[in-house]
Formats: C-alpha cells, sequence, structure tokens
C-alpha cells in the first residue's frame, strides 16, 4: 500500500469505527431550515476562501511529507467524534459537545483543519441529523474557521509569550470553544433578528449557551493539552516540532 | 503517577455520574434544542427534517453496525501501514 494512501484509509476506518457510537447529537450545530437562504448563502461564500486554502496547504504539505496524511485522517476522525459527542453538563443540567478544531489547529495547522471540519460537518449533516446541508457553510465558519484560528492563534500568541506549551494547549481548547459558540451566536442573531436589532439577540443567545459551554470550554481545554501532551512526548516525529529545551 | 491520574480520572468519572444521575429535574437536552431550537422558532423559523432520516426503527443502530464492522476490519487490516514507526517497528509489537 502506499503511504498517501493511509490517511485516507486512516480517516474511513476511523470515522467508520467512531459511528459504533449511536444517538443523535445535540449541540450547536445549526439544523437546516433555520437559517434564511440569503444567510446560508453568505455563510458559505465566507467559508469558501478558507477551504480552498487549506486543501491547497494540504497537497503541499502532504506532497512534501506524505506521512502527513496519516495525522490529518487520525485528526479527522477525532474532530468528528468530539464534535457530536454529547456530554451532559451538570451545572446547567443539559448537554452539548466539544468542537475538537482548537486542537486540530495546533497539531495540523488551522488551515487543513477547516477542511477536516468541513468532511466531519458533511458526514454528520448527511448521516446523523446533525447541523444541515443548506447551514453547511455557517457550522463551518463558526467551528472550523472561528475555531481552528482563534485556537491556532491563541496557541501561537501564548507561546511567544512563553506560556508553557502545556498550558498554551489549555488556551487554545477553551478560546476555540468559546469561539465557536461566540460564533453560532453571532450567526444565530443576525439572520434571526428580523425588524429588532441583532445586539438585542446575539447577547441572550450566547448567554443562554454559557451554563453549559462555560464548563465545557474548560473541559475541552484539558482535553486539547492531554491530547497534545500524549502526541508530543510518545510521537513527536508527528509534529515535526523543533525540539525544546528544558520543555515543561 | 500513573495510579494517581487513573484514581483522579475515576474520582471525576464518579463525581460526573452522581451528579448527573443525581439531578431528576434534569432533561438534558441539548443546546441546539434548548438553545438554537428555541430562539428559532420563536423568529419563525423551525428546523427542517433531515435530508436522509436514518433514525427509523433499528435502522440507525444497523448502519452503525455496518460503519464499525467495515472500520473495525479496514483498521485491523491495514494497522501495520497506519501505526508503522519512522524505523519500522510497528507500535508496540516490536520489529515487522
Amino acid at each position: 500500500m502506499t503511504v498517501p494512501r493511509r490517511g485516507g484509509i486512516a480517516f474511513i476506518s476511523c470515522v467508520a469505527a467512531l459511528l459504533c457510537f449511536p444517538g443523535r447529537a445535540h449541540a450547536m450545530h445549526i439544523a437546516d431550515g433555520i437559517l434564511p437562504p440569503a444567510w446560508a448563502g453568505f455563510w458559505f461564500l465566507v467559508a469558501a476562501p478558507f477551504l480552498v486554502l487549506g486543501m491547497r496547504e494540504l497537497r503541499i504539505r502532504s506532497g512534501r511529507e506524505p506521512r502527513f496524511k496519516a495525522l490529518v485522517g487520525l485528526v479527522g476522525a477525532a474532530v468528528f467524534v468530539l464534535s457530536c459527542m454529547p456530554i451532559p453538563v451538570p451545572t446547567a443540567g443539559s448537554c452539548s459537545h466539544p468542537c475538537g478544531t482548537g486542537l486540530a489547529a495546533i497539531l495540523i495547522g488551522p488551515g487543513i483543519t477547516v477542511v477536516v471540519a468541513s468532511a466531519a460537518l458533511l458526514l454528520q449533516a448527511l448521516f446523523l441529523a446533525h447541523g444541515g446541508l443548506t447551514t453547511l457553510g455557517a457550522n463551518l465558519v463558526s467551528m472550523g474557521v472561528v475555531g481552528a484560528y482563534l485556537g491556532s492563534g491563541a496557541f501561537l500568541v501564548a507561546r511567544k509569550v512563553r506560556i508553557p506549551w502545556l498550558l498554551a494547549a489549555f488556551l487554545a481548547g477553551v478560546v476555540s470553544d468559546w469561539g465557536t459558540y461566540a460564533t453560532t451566536s453571532f450567526e444565530l442573531s443576525a439572520a434571526l433578528a428580523g425588524d429588532g436589532s441583532m445586539g438585542s439577540l446575539f447577547l441572550p443567545i450566547l448567554a443562554a449557551f454559557a451554563p453549559t459551554q462555560v464548563p465545557l470550554g474548560i473541559f475541552e481545554g484539558f482535553l486539547a493539552a492531554g491530547a497534545y501532551r500524549l502526541i508530543r512526548t510518545r510521537r513527536p516525529e508527528l509534529m515535526d516540532l523543533p525540539q525544546e529545551e528544558g520543555a515543561v | 503517577m500513573r495510579t494517581a491520574i487513573a484514581v483522579t480520572v475515576l474520582a471525576v468519572l464518579a463525581m460526573a455520574v452522581f451528579l448527573v444521575a443525581g439531578d431528576r429535574n434534569a432533561r438534558w437536552e441539548g443546546v441546539d434544542k434548548a438553545v438554537v431550537e428555541k430562539y428559532a422558532m420563536a423568529a419563525g423559523r423551525p428546523p427542517g427534517k433531515p435530508w436522509i432520516d436514518a433514525d427509523r426503527g433499528d435502522i440507525l443502530p444497523f448502519l452503525f453496525l455496518l460503519a464499525g464492522t467495515a472500520g473495525g476490519f479496514t483498521g485491523g487490516y491495514f494497522f501495520r501501514d497506519l501505526f508503522r514507526r519512522k524505523d519500522g517497528e510497528i507500535n508496540g509489537a516490536g520489529s515487522d
């Protein structure tokens, strides 16, 4: 088997195997019918350039290092599972899910994270009634684009100011999760405000997400830090990391 | 260290199960219903039906079974190719 095929096989087999967890997911994905067509189209236009750039980056990086595709496949499977895994939050009495794009962004880069998020969201919309096809653009912008770039940005800034990488990964997970839900609130309020002001709807939606998503975002931070530590210590060659002296 | 991690994980899980199972008033709705759908309904834009509604009878578990079987077989068959170390050693299995 050629090396580049491993990525595809890894992604397909992991996603298929992980589909063994039955049950519908319940969280931030916007379902079909909620966004008016104009807004649904607008978010597709916003997401498109990021997706094109991500695919271009994936082609270049996997051409340079064929093993990279296997990592992308596995990260894609992780994003798929995390973003449809309902977790009960006792403080709120409701369920929601992490996004996984913060972790993905610090492992494979934000551009390629947009690509894997698009694949995960498409599968969820088609087979799990989670999200929707007409709202794929909006969900991709919130979870893929904003989640990935905010998470990656938080990680880079934290490393720039010499915060230990474990804490930087934690921050990436938290910021990515909260950013995703803030963007979903923005998308909903922009589309549903009608004659009212967008601001008057944005804050109530954001406040409604908060009791569930604030603790879950912190959980996602721990998840990102743990997963990042595991890969960094056990399989550093997958991350193409420079060896840092005295790293935590 | 490993024992400490295991004890911490078990304690957190036990606490979570206790909190989740103990709250009989909680409905454990997803935020898609509790937040997204609530505001969408208020704005007169209820969510539409899924394009492929697999949640009918035992169709969904059947699809999960098919996907799990196919995924497990593929992952197992190509395990050595997927998880080969740089030096050719197989993860946890000594040399190739």
